[in-house]
């Protein structure tokens, strides 16, 4: 570790977490919306397309930064949706042969991780800079963040529209379901939940943090 | 009603399967063009067009799609015509129309990325839907974008004046606000009986 190295890169762990808290793509970046909020009505369909995106991502970040040498800036954002592109078009694919029941869960949303702005985003703003065990750290960790994120509003939408976890019933045949949950409007309203708490964390936190310096 | 008549694909891609509010597509600009009246309704008018050349353009590649037996090129097909696509509009808009050109500014190129297009095509040949149907359906879709991208701007300018707390500032009212505008939305179900 050398603190005083302001230019110095980040370690190989922090590349990976960041994307779980620090700059958390769903909660941090609000990116990537599309596919949160419509396919986030169970956990399971959320967990699938948390995997799907974070496969996609992974593999396109992989190319990207092997091949950042050789294509030219003015077609890079071309070649990074046709890279992007082939490798959903694997991945929905691979889910028909795995589960159709999952793929018609999902429907047209598997193709469209094409235009999740996540994955463009990654491929521009790191894996083009980067080289492939960063980008590959990158890609994981992202990946990983974007899925923890999937599961949160999934977990809660099914657990309050359906009373179930993973199908699981939770709550017994007197339960109420919160039909509203399941609705496109309990999307909008679960990660508006979510993004309050997320902001009352970290502005309670930056609260602490002045009343420490404060007194000391 | 019955369902495969023109009206009905533009009614129900604009109100009932609201693109936005209903689908969830095109979130991104619905959340960062929203802010301002003006430049919420020029966003919709591009996006409208572009959905409109769009789904021509997937129509005929579909159609040649199925006739060399390659569907696994659809996405690729698909993607790269609605880039090339938002170029030409581009360039078109920049030659006839300067003023408008330099009013829409970076959202122009941000179209590409825009889910809304994209599923446009996806759904319309998932669907099956002919070529007059096909236009019908981009119509009442980039109808349907604009309207919901003009509601959420007009409710966001008054919401400026109001007093918020700190914490749900941004995007936190703004996904509570397109909440309550989807479950009005659900209203317009009770016109597909």
């Amino acid at each position: 570790m050398v603190p005083n190295n302001k230019h110095a890169l980040p370690s190989g762990t922090d590349e990976f977490l960041k994307g779980f808290w620090k700059q958390n793509p769903v909660f941090v970046q609000v990116l990537g919306m599309c596919p949160v909020l419509a396919v986030s009505n169970t956990a399971e369909n959320a967990l699938a397309m948390g995997l799907a995106t974070s496969f996609v991502l992974l593999m396109s970040n992989i190319v990207v930064s092997s091949i950042r040498g050789f294509v030219p800036k003015q077609v890079r954002i071309v070649t990074f949706i046709l890279v992007i592109a082939t490798f959903v078009t694997i991945v929905d694919y691979l889910i028909q042969a795995i589960s159709l029941e999952l793929h018609k869960a999902l429907g047209a949303f598997i193709s469209l991780i094409v235009v999740n702005c996540l994955i463009l985003g990654r491929a521009e703003a790191f894996a083009s800079k980067n080289g492939v065990l960063r980008s590959i750290l990158d890609g994981l960790g992202m990946g990983v963040g974007f899925t923890i994120a999937l599961l949160c509003l999934g977990a809660v939408r099914e657990i309050f529209g359906y009373g179930s976890l993973f199908g699981l019933e939770l709550f017994g045949q007197h339960y109420q379901k919160w039909v509203v949950m399941v609705l496109p409007a309990g999307g909008f309203f679960t990660l508006a939940g979510w993004l309050l708490l997320f902001n009352w964390y970290e502005t309670a936190r930056a609260r602490r943090k002045t009343l420490k310096e404060a007194v000391a | 009603m019955n369902d495969d008549s023109l009206w009905s694909i533009f009614i129900n891609a604009c109100l009932i399967n609201n693109f936005v509010l209903a689908y969830f597509l095109g979130i991104c600009p619905f959340l960062g063009v929203s802010g301002k009246l003006g430049t919420a309704t020029r966003m919709g008018g591009a996006v409208t067009f572009v959905m409109l050349v769009s789904s021509m353009c997937a129509y005929g590649i579909q159609v040649l799609l199925v006739q060399i037996d390659a569907p696994y090129l659809k996405l690729i097909s698909f993607i790269a015509v609605i880039a090339s696509t938002v170029q030409l509009v581009e360039m078109f808009i920049k030659k006839v129309s300067p003023v408008l050109f330099r009013a829409l500014g970076i959202f122009l190129p941000l179209i590409t990325t825009n889910c809304a297009i994209l599923g446009l095509a996806l759904f319309q040949t998932n669907k099956g839907y002919g070529f007059m149907q096909s236009i019908a359906y981009a119509l009442g879709a980039g109808l349907g974008f604009t309207l919901a991208l003009v509601l959420m701007a007009g409710l966001r300018e008054k919401l400026e004046l109001a007093k918020t707390p700190d914490i749900v500032k941004g995007t936190a009212i703004t996904l509570m606000l397109a909440g309550l505008l989807s479950i009005c939305f659900m209203g317009f179900a009770g016109l597909s009986n």
